[in-house]
């Protein structure tokens, strides 16, 4: 075995002095595609962002399925991406068994926090931001009850639906919440169908704000709250432009930001490994307000938000994570 | 006497099907305005001209050698099943089960009882289907299919219940390290050729000797005979003594374990977990594979390295070019079109020019022998 390593070692050694002299990020964008208008959307843009501002070059490649993860990333390290910046919590356990082999090269996961020297997990405070969005679905509810449409249902979107589900009975401890998954494997990420139907039994069920944390699905979420003239919130990227009039807001998650960090600390050579915690009071997670939804939101609403933000950021208000302990005390899945 | 000669049938007609595929390839890379010439390349270059470009293709024929002899088998029995993408799920489970039931001490003892668990699995799978024809006369086109998706159900069902690995995604732990599989690095390492980090792994020798296994038993044993004489006429061997319940049993069972024992390369020599979607279409191009071999050990291993320089050559072309990925899909769709749906379109012409060639002479010499 020893042999082994030492072999491996010099064959990565070998890929990295072959690739050192084009040091570009590298960017792989996850199942979903890049056009998802959420996710990887996100990061796509934070990209592209990155070379207009700094006129620099990096390389991006499209995951074709669940089993060529290995692959693509190794393919991306030996061809002397770095940073190699993969995205989403699935590409944890492959990047636990991929990273030491390539001791010199940085990677960035997002959403997953995985324990190597030459690693940087970014994860967001989706609870704190979803939480903000809870408040003003609630505020803005008139049949005091609010739903919410996850894609697949891990410990992450959980973490969004109770942090929603807490947003709203704080502001209305009567409200009822209720949520769906789309499925329970990553098929649920690119599914729009089955969001618009989950949305339309929402809405018969009484729901007047639908929140969409699923990815690409959460398009048809978008679409059928637009059809059905209920209000809705966007996750991820900002979504308000796609249906101005019904889209509530949008819980960004900076994704975009946290590419253009990455790739911009490792052009200045700080690139720093371990945990990354991105949240409001580093602007990782934002409500999105802006010309599209300005009629919906009252002014009401925007002070209760910018107060209860200020109250997160000081720890006044402790916004429960689900995934500290796999339970939430708003809401039951 | 057949139509076309031998030759003719191995190999010009696959020659020219894959010709025919990538011309039409070639076209729809320029619509796209990149240069075919250039892709055709990164392809070939991608797939064969490296260690690596070998190890991975191998790697993908492996898996298509296996679900290629299990089309090929049923085939010969004619037999179409086309559930070696369910029946390659559920050898994963079993591989899988096999692998995480004891902390193995070595590979040496985890890949037998990996490939019996593999085979077992895969062929108790399409046992189902075999007997609802046998017996009740249900179509196996139709009960594969379905099967394929109740597979693939099954498996979600496991892996987000019983089989998940703590944390978010849909997988098993890792297997131990005494499961590993020596990969060819290690292999042509421990003799001092070097080989880049590749998960070709010892699974490609067994699907050597499965195709040899395969020779063996369609051509060289009673079993074999059967299988072919029931595959040509049903009424025959029904007279000549074979029972059509023994037979398409028989065949779909070796059949369905063939495609079962691709779970050893894909999850025990690669993947090294379970996850759901392990099986990457495999049993589909298998379909393909067998076709293109003519159901014949062989051209089933030709076939299948074909296919797997298309599949690393196009995960190249889309790593090295902006040429997007459903491109390069839609690229392999065409291979797999020309040499399996259309290869009629090639064979039926060819056949008339091979037949005018070789009666050519009787209607010349025919007037000078009369009197």
């Amino acid at each position: 075995m020893t042999f082994t390593k030492t072999l491996l070692g010099a064959a990565a050694a070998g890929a990295l002095l072959a690739g050192a002299a084009s040091a570009e990020p590298g960017l792989i964008i996850d199942l979903g595609g890049k056009f998802d208008k959420s996710f990887n959307e996100s990061a796509f843009t934070g990209a592209q962002r990155w070379v207009e501002e700094t006129g620099g070059d990096y390389m991006e490649t499209e995951l074709a399925s669940e089993a060529q993860r290995e692959q693509t990333m190794r393919r991306m390290a030996e061809r002397g991406a770095n940073p190699v910046m993969v995205l989403g919590f699935a590409n944890a356990s492959t990047l636990e068994t991929v990273a030491p082999d390539y001791p010199d090269t940085t990677f960035v996961i997002v959403d997953a926090v995985v324990d190597q020297p030459n690693v940087q997990s970014v994860v967001f405070a989706e609870h704190e931001g979803s939480y903000l969005a809870g408040m003003m679905a609630a505020m803005a509810s008139e049949t005091d009850t609010v739903s919410f449409v996850g894609g697949m249902d891990v410990p992450l979107i959980r973490k969004f639906a109770c942090g929603y589900a807490q947003g709203a009975k704080a502001v209305n401890p009567d409200i009822e919440v209720i949520s769906n998954m789309t499925g329970t494997t990553p098929s649920a990420w690119n599914d729009p169908v089955k969001g618009g139907e989950l949305t339309r039994s929402q809405v018969s069920q009484g729901s007047d704000v639908v929140y969409a944390a699923a990815g690409g699905t959460g398009t048809g979420v978008l679409q059928a709250a637009a059809d059905e003239g209920i209000m809705a919130i966007g996750v991820d990227s900002n979504q308000n432009y796609m249906h101005p009039g019904t889209m509530l807001t949008s819980m960004v998650k900076r994704v975009d930001n946290a590419v253009y960090d990455a790739f911009e600390a490792a052009q200045n050579g700080n690139l720093e490994t371990g945990l990354q915690e991105k949240n409001l009071s580093n602007d990782g997670v934002v409500v999105a307000m802006d010309e599209f939804n300005a009629d919906l939101v009252t002014e009401e609403m925007t002070a209760a938000v910018e107060q209860a933000k200020a109250d997160i950021v000081s720890g006044e208000i402790q916004v429960h994570d689900y995934s500290s302990d796999d339970s939430c005390p708003a809401l039951d899945f | 006497m057949d139509k076309l000669p031998r030759w003719a049938d191995i190999a010009l007609v696959p020659f020219i099907n894959l010709a025919l595929a990538l011309i039409v390839s070639g076209l729809v890379v320029a619509l796209i305005g990149q240069d075919p010439f250039e892709a055709l390349a990164i392809m070939v270059n991608g797939a064969v001209g490296s260690s690596y470009g070998w190890g991975y293709t191998l790697y993908y024929a492996t898996n298509f050698v296996f679900t290629g002899l299990a089309v090929a088998v049923a085939f010969h029995a004619s037999l179409f099943n086309i559930g070696g993408e369910g029946q390659a799920q559920l050898g994963a489970l079993g591989v899988a089960l096999v692998c995480l039931a004891v902390p193995w001490p070595h590979w040496t003892l985890a890949l037998p009882v990996a490939i019996l668990g593999g085979a077992l699995f895969g062929a108790a799978w399409a046992a189902i289907p075999a007997y609802l024809q046998a017996r009740r006369g249900s179509h196996i086109v139709i009960t594969t299919i379905m099967f394929n998706f109740i597979a693939s159900a099954l498996l979600v069902y496991l892996l987000i219940s019983a089989l998940k690995a703590p944390g978010m995604a849909p997988e098993t732990v890792r297997f131990p390290e005494g499961a590993r599989l020596p990969t060819a690095l290690e292999v042509f390492g421990a003799i001092g050729i070097p080989f880049s980090r590749t998960p070709l792994n010892v699974s490609f020798i067994v699907a050597l000797i499965a195709c040899w296994g395969v020779w063996v038993l369609i051509w060289r044993t009673r079993l074999g005979y059967e299988i072919r004489a029931f595959g040509r006429s049903e009424p025959a061997a029904r007279y000549a003594g074979i029972s059509p319940f023994r037979i398409t049993m028989l065949a779909m069972l070796i059949s369905g374990g063939l495609a079962g024992l691709m779970a050893v390369n894909a999850v025990m020599g690669e993947q090294e977990r379970l996850i759901q979607d392990n099986v990457l279409g495999a049993g589909f191009v298998g379909i393909a594979v067998a076709l293109m071999g003519r159901s014949h050990p062989v051209g089933v291993l030709l076939a299948a390295i074909l296919f797997g320089a298309l599949y690393q050559g196009g995960a190249e072309l889309e790593f090295e070019t902006s040429v997007p990925r459903e491109m390069v899909v839609v690229i392999q769709a065409l291979v797999i079109l020309f040499t399996g749906a259309l290869d009629g379109m090639v064979r039926s012409p060819l056949e008339r020019v091979f037949l005018t060639f070789r009666k050519q002479p009787k209607p010349g010499l025919a007037p000078e022998t009369r009197p």
